[in-house]
């Protein structure tokens, strides 16, 4: 939402081609929700379906025979449940980071990306809270955790992490819904004026609750968002590193660590970019959208995973120096254990995954290959995961006495409920791609060029052509950039 | 939207213009001819907008503070009540009533609260959900989510008068001007 002009003087290009002009904005994201489907669209959706239903039937399963189904045992009495919690919520800080934080440096690159970015923490969260609530064994119980009345008389326990988890998710869960909805407003007046049918008009007037796109909302409409984005970036970093402290309070060697908020935090924007490259590059590819979604934004995605995927191997790093400089045998072996252990095998993946796969985004021609990045963003995936099975249930699996030492192994269930996640997620991302505008309209025409009034004072009477008419074929390219600023960015008098 | 001269009245007077400058340039104008009920109808912010319609800051962030102190004292609140005094927990020896750990608590709610407050409060500065406007009468006005620019005046200005706004209008060389009317 801000016009800040390119730097031509460091070779920065306008985000966008000079042939994309409002309408086709409006015609690429909005024509995705009228058109019938396309026949990827079905292959996506159909097999999303099919895995929601693996979900469906493993919990069904689970709830009618109990987590006894699952491999927890007594030492790991945490495994793949609050694996797939902390991963899924990972997952969804991305989306925050995207629309909150990188909204507040004003990168204006957010916005061919945002859209799907919030979507996917929404879809994110929902799959995380199943886990902590399947995973108490009885569900109808997950009361408890809330501050209502009941009949034992006594309130839950505020000094508990745990308690803490249900405030900061569901916060999270919320706080993300109302960001989203409020971003999505003028994009669902758009949806609704173009709608040729009454349904259509009828169901998206609803949504966009008669926006008319006053200027004098759009004053308290972007105060608004400002204000979401503020509070959202705090509450991004809050919500990891509270789900930190469920491992950091306690007395666990290798969980009782005072590195676990920003390692975490660091973690999530890691995993989740990876996602919403994973996502984008798919949706990119289906819907034909390599018009706003350019390969400048995957390029500057890339680069953020390569900044994260670093810190996070520092992290690794740094808890592996400072156990072994603690002096504490239990510590030490916790670390030793994970690494050369029974799991060791994990441990490499994790490392493998998260640490070395982004360094590729050292060359420019790898970072820039399609093929490439969509690799790496699977494995990222995929270590991000083992890193949370990692510091799970390596710590968990031997306890300080050898008799009470065990070794974990999923059971079908288990599988079944986090692949069934994954089926929930993809479910929930394939309706939404599908009937919500996903490119965030609004946001991508005020940043075109010639969308925002030139400075010098003109007079009303000598009306400029629209910046659209004007093909100016050099604005794209960055060799150009040697051009005064001005020249490149402003249409030029008729 | 024409209808029986007798059952209906102005409403107001839309102008249509091509690019945001001529939309800041027009907002000037009118701003400086005084009208008081008009309004601008953009498909995303336009910048310099409000200094050339004169509006002041938006007040939503007083609304914000006062929603996330009410969210932080509701938190202080409840945990005390409940933890210190309702039922009185004693939990790794620390006193029932202690602050530090009661901190995750209340900034999620003071977060939460804040945002319901810049949320419904930005929805009720604009007088929004409201699904019936006259400008929503013009058949053209669907352009206003697309990539043109309106200017209104509403009838119901102390300075509005059919033939001289209209004239005033015109001069402004809008690519298109009509008059909205709704019922009586």
């Amino acid at each position: 939402m801000t016009a800040d002009h390119p730097i031509s003087e460091i070779g920065e290009a306008p985000l966008l081609p000079a042939h994309i002009t409002p309408a086709r904005v409006s015609e690429q994201v909005t024509s995705v929700t009228e058109r019938p489907a396309r026949l990827g669209w079905w292959l996506y959706f159909g097999s999303s379906l099919l895995l929601f239903g693996v979900l469906g039937a493993s919990v069904s399963y689970l709830f009618w025979e109990g987590i006894g189904v699952w491999g927890n045992n007594s030492p790991v009495a945490w495994a793949w449940d609050i694996t797939n919690f902390v991963w899924w919520i990972g997952i969804g800080h991305a989306g925050t980071l995207i629309s909150a934080i990188l909204f507040l440096f004003r990168q204006r690159w957010r916005t061919s990306i945002n859209r799907f970015a919030e979507a996917m923490t929404l879809f994110a969260v929902i799959c995380a809270l199943l886990f902590p609530l399947i995973h108490v064994g009885r569900p109808w119980h997950i009361y408890y955790t809330l501050p209502i009345p009941n009949q034992m008389g006594v309130w839950p326990n505020f000094k508990s992490p745990l308690l803490w988890d249900v405030f900061a998710v569901g916060t999270y869960f919320t706080v993300s819904l109302l960001f989203w909805y409020v971003g999505l407003l003028p994009d669902l007046a758009t949806a609704r004026d173009r709608a040729r049918s009454l349904f259509r008009k009828r169901v998206y007037g609803f949504a966009a609750l008669g926006w008319r796109g006053s200027h004098r909302h759009w004053r308290h409409y972007e105060r608004a968002y400002l204000i979401l984005a503020a509070l959202s970036t705090p509450l991004v970093l809050s919500v990891h590193s509270v789900v930190s402290f469920d491992f950091a309070t306690s007395v666990i060697p290798g969980w009782h660590t005072t590195i676990f908020p920003p390692y975490f935090v660091a973690g999530a924007v890691f995993s989740g970019f990876a996602m919403v490259m994973t996502l984008m590059l798919i949706a990119r590819q289906v819907f034909d959208l390599e018009e706003l979604i350019t390969l400048q934004h995957l390029e500057l995605m890339n680069k953020i995973l390569l900044v994260t995927g670093s810190m996070v191997g520092f992290a690794y790093a740094t808890e592996f120096f400072v156990a072994m400089s603690s002096d504490n045998p239990y510590e030490r072996y916790a670390f030793i254990n994970r690494a050369t252990g029974p799991y060791w095998w994990a441990y490499c993946i994790m490392v493998t995954c998260n640490v070395l796969s982004p360094q590729l985004f050292w060359f420019r021609r790898l970072r820039t290959s399609v093929p490439v990045m969509f690799a790496v963003s699977i494995l990222v995936n995929v270590g991000m995961w083992f890193e949370r099975f990692v510091i799970i249930v390596t710590s968990l699996h031997r306890d300080y006495l050898p008799s009470a030492w065990g070794y974990f192994r999923p059971t079908l269930v288990d599988i079944g409920c986090f692949v069934g996640s994954l089926g929930l997620f993809f479910t929930l991302f394939a309706l939404f791609l599908r009937w919500v505008p996903q490119v965030a309209m609004f946001e991508v025409k005020a940043i075109l060029p010639g969308a925002q009034p030139g400075h010098r004072p003109q007079h009303p009477d000598e009306p400029r052509p629209a910046p659209s008419a004007v093909p100016q074929p050099g604005r794209q390219h960055p060799e150009h950039g040697d051009l005064p600023a001005e020249a490149v960015l402003e249409p030029k008098e008729a | 939207m024409s209808a029986d001269a007798d059952s209906t009245r102005p409403a107001l007077l839309l102008a249509e213009f091509e690019t945001p400058d001529q939309i800041v340039s027009a907002a000037e104008r009118v701003r400086k001819a005084g009208y008081e009920k008009w309004d601008v109808h953009t498909p995303y912010p336009v910048h310099g907008m409000d200094a050339a319609m004169g509006l002041p800051d938006s007040r939503l962030g007083w609304i914000v503070l006062a929603s996330a102190l009410l969210g932080l004292l509701a938190a202080v609140g409840m945990m005390q009540w409940m933890n210190g005094y309702d039922y009185p927990l004693v939990i790794g020896g620390k006193p029932p009533e202690a602050y530090a750990s009661m901190v995750p608590v209340m900034f999620e709610l003071t977060v939460l609260l804040g945002a319901f407050g810049a949320t419904f409060g930005m929805l009720a500065l604009n007088r929004i959900p409201r699904h019936h406007h006259p400008v929503f009468h013009s058949e053209r006005f669907e352009a206003c989510s697309n990539d043109k620019f309106f200017l209104s005046i509403e009838a119901d200005d102390k300075q509005f008068d059919p033939q001289a706004t209209r004239a005033f209008l015109e001069r402004l060389e809008p690519s298109h001007l009509e008059l909205i009317e709704e019922a009586a």
